[in-house]
């Protein structure tokens, strides 16, 4: 960061850049994680997806985004022009600005508040509006349901996850993603979901109850990003695209980033909580500002392949049986752990 | 409490099958893809795949009998028949040629590749192969011609047979002409003309 | 000049108005509530084909569906009478229900033969069972991957068809053909069993037992799949013998109705094997899950019929009782029945004395088992129709023909 300041010499235009890094990392993650999906999911249905742009298809993920951004921009006839256009930039601005409290690395964080994780979830809650614009916008039937499926289903998997972030910041005493990882710092046996640097009794007894948070944060964050078997606002056999239906060329494209940049975010807060943030699972071996952008996105990216693997194995819930989750499995099954864990550190 | 017991019940049996159906899936990731890589690696096609007809054009002997057995009326045959002074050839199954085959157009377009063609042929001329990439752009492309006879030899066929069948013609006419002489009645109209 | 009303939006569903209504929000206000249609397929990706669902939505309940058939129609029956020849048929026949044409093609081959009173060889006989079991096999593997999809599991779908391209294979080394074989001929076969084949089918039959076993644990049995189909689309006993339903649908509704076994042909009574019913195993008796679990069940039953098949095949000539002319008397008419992947496939023929069929009348199953969806899709959700339409196994070249 130093580096940036000095050589410019102009607070503008040090922000701007920095406020740039984060785009450039989702497109390049974004790539990777589409040439992972394609890959992971071919495989596990015995195919073996691209194989001829590059070594074994690795310059796919480039010809599609270009391809996307080629492509003819339709708006339909009796859409709503306005909202239609501002829907996927809504969409992405709500995903990008999640950007800003992540923390990358012990010194690299956008802006280091020390709300963090409170800010995380509202701006999270963004995203909702603008799939929600979306599917109003686009006049169809069909986008509508998508547009509708997801409002619901986005607000009450905010929940789960708020209650999670709550549990852990009591643990942490700190709303402060970057403080909260300081917390964790030094090995494996510091991550939070192993009940956080606290004696052994109290960390015997923590355990169990942060290993069904953590899972359920896990539970709740494929929820919130869409993905199957919670991906209803999508769901192809059903609503053809959902949301996506009418939008084609770039405006798709952003939708389509957006999502994938929503997947990293989710992954991200749940490694930030739980599992480290930057720090190294080996104590001070491999450990730097550095290294910390490598086990975070290292450890986001383990993250995001355990999402890929559920999602081509498992069938899609229903719209009530989604709910039925949300509000009458994780929500109460949170709601004690967050006693138990609000007693234990009492105690 | 039946009711709190089956909740608990529905929490772990969910979460115990999709620990089973990962585990399915996790295994498959790393086994061998049943796919083969398609233009660069072929599969191999067994001996009776029933693929694009064709058809040996130097047995044909123009009975037609291919084009009757189609169900979706994709062969055209046209024939002309020879004079006797010319020598077709025999097939190989020595089976005299009596005719000429200055058309056997297949529309593999709408060939439905049922093989009926196939069984009737008394010369084993028109055969399936295993050839399967034929696409086209042009529809027109998909009419296959296998008749070797070029359009001089077709007219010359013809004229031959038109010779032949006007010196037959004459010869009848001569034979009739000659046949109401023979007896002694004679018609008058036609002596008259 | 166009004629203005083809213009027209269609207005259907033609006896239904929509319904209105008012509700009253905590803040005292009144909103207006409506119901909506909406228009599924015929590109909808879950219809399995081009059939076109009418449905009328309150919210995501549904209140009323329509089926509007109709956009494949390709005049099966009346390209039959054209034919100048019953053989010429077979291929007709195949197309009517491509994803099973060897029951198909059976089912036709085996009107025509009782129409002309032929007695087949019995190695035909065997040979026909084997290739029939095969192709059940092939057909409800491709129902039951497809209902995966439906469900939003995609990968059960490509392990069924790394399955079912084996038995592709046999049926491509047998008569050179992977979908429409045309390899039931009247009166025999166009083509004996290529000499590996007894050997790599007995490798299938093999092979195939634990995949139906993982296919189960990865789909049938797993939570998700078993709550989103469970009590969903029920089918009461009474109202599927209404309907005439038929097939795995029917037994699904535990009815214990086969063919194959209540109006025997071919050599079926000679096998040892049981029809499956449905159990409300994990709902009530006659939802979508008994239907999939049917299905799943069959395949198992078809492997023992094949495993019997092959072990006393006898031999013989398979070309021996094909006609050299096939001209039934005049005025014979016959209806057959058979047992096809789906349930029960008639062929009504009448004969006029030609070589050519007067008239060929085809009861299909999959037709008279879609009549019965509106019957048992309202008051499910959206999602569920997907499901309820794919237990039902519609193939749409047979709905239309």
């Amino acid at each position: 960061m130093e580096i940036i300041q000095k050589l410019f010499a102009n607070e503008l235009i040090v922000s701007i850049l920095l406020s740039l890094l984060p785009l450039v990392f989702i497109i390049a993650y974004a790539l990777v994680v589409l040439y992972t999906e394609m890959k992971v999911a071919a495989h596990i249905q015995d195919r073996v997806a691209y194989m001829r742009t590059g070594w074994h298809g690795l310059l796919q993920p480039i010809a599609d985004m270009l391809k996307l951004l080629q492509k003819e921009d339709i708006i339909p006839d009796k859409a709503d022009k306005l909202l239609f256009r501002l829907a996927p930039i809504i969409a992405f601005v709500g995903t990008y600005a999640a950007y800003a409290v992540l923390p990358f690395s012990s010194i690299y964080i956008g802006s280091n508040i020390n709300l963090g994780a409170f800010f995380l979830v509202a701006v999270g809650s963004l995203v909702v509006v603008g799939i929600l614009m979306a599917g109003w916008a686009s006049n169809n039937k069909w986008s509508l349901f998508g547009g509708v499926r997801s409002a619901a289903q986005m607000i009450s998997y905010e929940i789960p996850t708020a209650i999670a972030i709550i549990i852990v910041v009591m643990i942490t005493g700190s709303l402060n993603l970057q403080d909260v990882t300081k917390f964790q710092d030094g090995g494996i046996g510091n991550w939070v979901v192993f009940g956080g640097p606290s004696p052994w009794l109290q960390k015997l007894m923590l355990m169990p109850f942060t290993i069904i948070t953590f899972f359920i944060l896990f539970v709740s964050s494929i929820a919130e990003v869409n993905r199957t078997p919670f991906d209803l606002p999508e769901a192809e056999s059903e609503l053809v695209q959902g949301f996506n239906t009418e939008y084609s060329g770039m405006r798709f494209a952003m939708f389509y980033l957006s999502e994938y940049a929503n997947l990293f975010t989710v992954s991200a807060v749940g490694i930030a909580l739980f599992l480290g943030g930057w720090s190294s699972p080996f104590g001070t071996f491999m450990s730097g500002p550095v290294w910390g952008i490598f086990w975070f996105v290292a450890k986001a990216y383990i993250f995001v392949l355990v999402q890929i693997w559920v999602r081509w194995t498992l069938p899609r819930l229903r719209v009530d049986q989604l709910m039925y989750v949300s509000w009458k499995v994780l929500t109460p099954w949170l709601f004690v752990c967050l006693l138990s864990v609000g007693l234990i550190l009492v105690l | 409490m039946p009711a709190v017991g089956t909740y608990f019940y529905n929490i772990f049996h969910s979460l115990y099958t999709v620990i089973v159906g990962m585990k399915i899936t996790i295994k498959h990731l790393f086994t061998h893809s049943a796919t083969v890589q398609y233009p660069t690696v072929k599969m191999k096609i067994p001996e009776r795949a029933r693929n694009r007809l064709y058809v040996n054009i130097d047995d044909c002997i123009g009975c037609d009998q291919c084009s009757m057995a189609c169900p979706v009326d994709c062969i055209t045959i046209d024939t002309i028949k020879s004079t006797p002074d010319v020598d077709l050839g025999l097939t190989s199954k020595n089976t005299k040629k009596r005719l000429y085959v200055p058309r056997f157009d297949i529309d593999i377009a709408k060939c439905c590749y049922c093989g009926l063609c196939v069984w009737p042929c008394p010369t084993d001329c028109i055969v399936m192969t295993d050839v399967y990439e034929f696409s086209e752009f042009d529809r027109k492309k998909l009419i296959y011609s296998f008749s070797n006879m070029s359009t001089d030899e077709i007219a010359g066929a013809q004229e031959r047979l038109k010779k032949y069948d006007e010196e037959q013609a004459a010869k009848k006419a001569a034979v009739k002409a000659a046949a109401p002489i023979t007896p002694p009645s004679s018609k008058p109209e036609s002596s008259a003309s | 000049m166009i004629d203005q009303t083809m213009l027209q939006p269609p207005t259907l569903p033609t006896n239904y108005t929509v319904k209105q209504g008012h509700i009253k929000t905590s803040t005292g206000k009144t909103i207006r509530t409506e119901e909506m249609i909406i228009n599924m397929g015929p590109q909808h990706p879950s219809t399995h084909g081009v059939l076109r669902l009418e449905i009328v939505v309150d919210g995501e309940i549904i209140v009323d569906c329509i089926p509007h058939i109709g956009y494949l129609h390709r005049c099966f029956e009346k390209h039959c009478e054209h034919m100048t020849n019953y053989q010429m048929v077979i291929p007709y026949a195949d197309r009517m229900d491509y994803c099973s044409a060897m029951t198909n093609e059976w089912a036709f081959a085996l009107a025509a033969e009782r129409l002309l009173k032929i007695e087949v060889p019995e190695r035909v006989e065997y040979i026909r069972v084997i290739m029939a079991e095969l192709q059940r096999i092939a057909s409800h593997l491709i129902a039951v991957g497809t209902y995966g999809i439906d469900s939003g599991a995609f990968t059960p779908f490509l392990y069924t068809f790394i399955d079912r391209e084996k038995i592709l294979d046999l049926f491509e080394m047998t008569c050179g053909a992977r979908l429409l074989y045309n390899y039931i001929w009247i009166g025999g076969l166009s083509h004996d069993l290529p000499p590996k084949f007894i050997e790599q089918a007995k490798d299938f039959v093999e092979y195939f037992r634990p995949r139906l076993k993982m296919l189960n644990d990865l789909l049938s049995y797993n939570e998700i799949f078993v709550k989103r189909t469970a009590n969903v689309g029920v089918l009461p006993k009474d109202v599927a013998i209404n309907y005439a339903v038929s097939g795995p649908q029917l037994r699904g509704s535990g009815v214990n109705w086969d063919l194959r076994r209540d109006d025997p042909y071919s050599i079926y009574h000679k096998l040892e094997w049981e029809p499956q019913v449905g159990k409300g195993e994990m709902g009530t008796v006659g939802d979508c899950w008994d239907r999939h679990i049917v299905r799943m069940h069959e395949m198992e039953q078809c492997l023992n019929i094949i495993e019997q098949a092959l072990a006393g095949l006898p031999e013989g000539n398979v070309k021996a009782a094909i006609p050299k002319r096939i001209r039934p008397e005049k005025d014979a008419e016959i209806y057959v029945r058979t047992e096809s992947s789906r349930g029960e496939l008639g062929f009504y023929i009448v004969s006029d004395g030609t070589a050519s069929p007067f008239r060929v009348k085809a009861r299909g199953p999959a037709f008279v088992n879609l009549s019965v969806l509106p019957e048992i899709a309202k008051g499910a959700m959206i999602a569920d129709l997907v499901l309820i339409a794919g237990s039902i196994d519609i193939v749409l070249g047979e709905v239309d023909r």
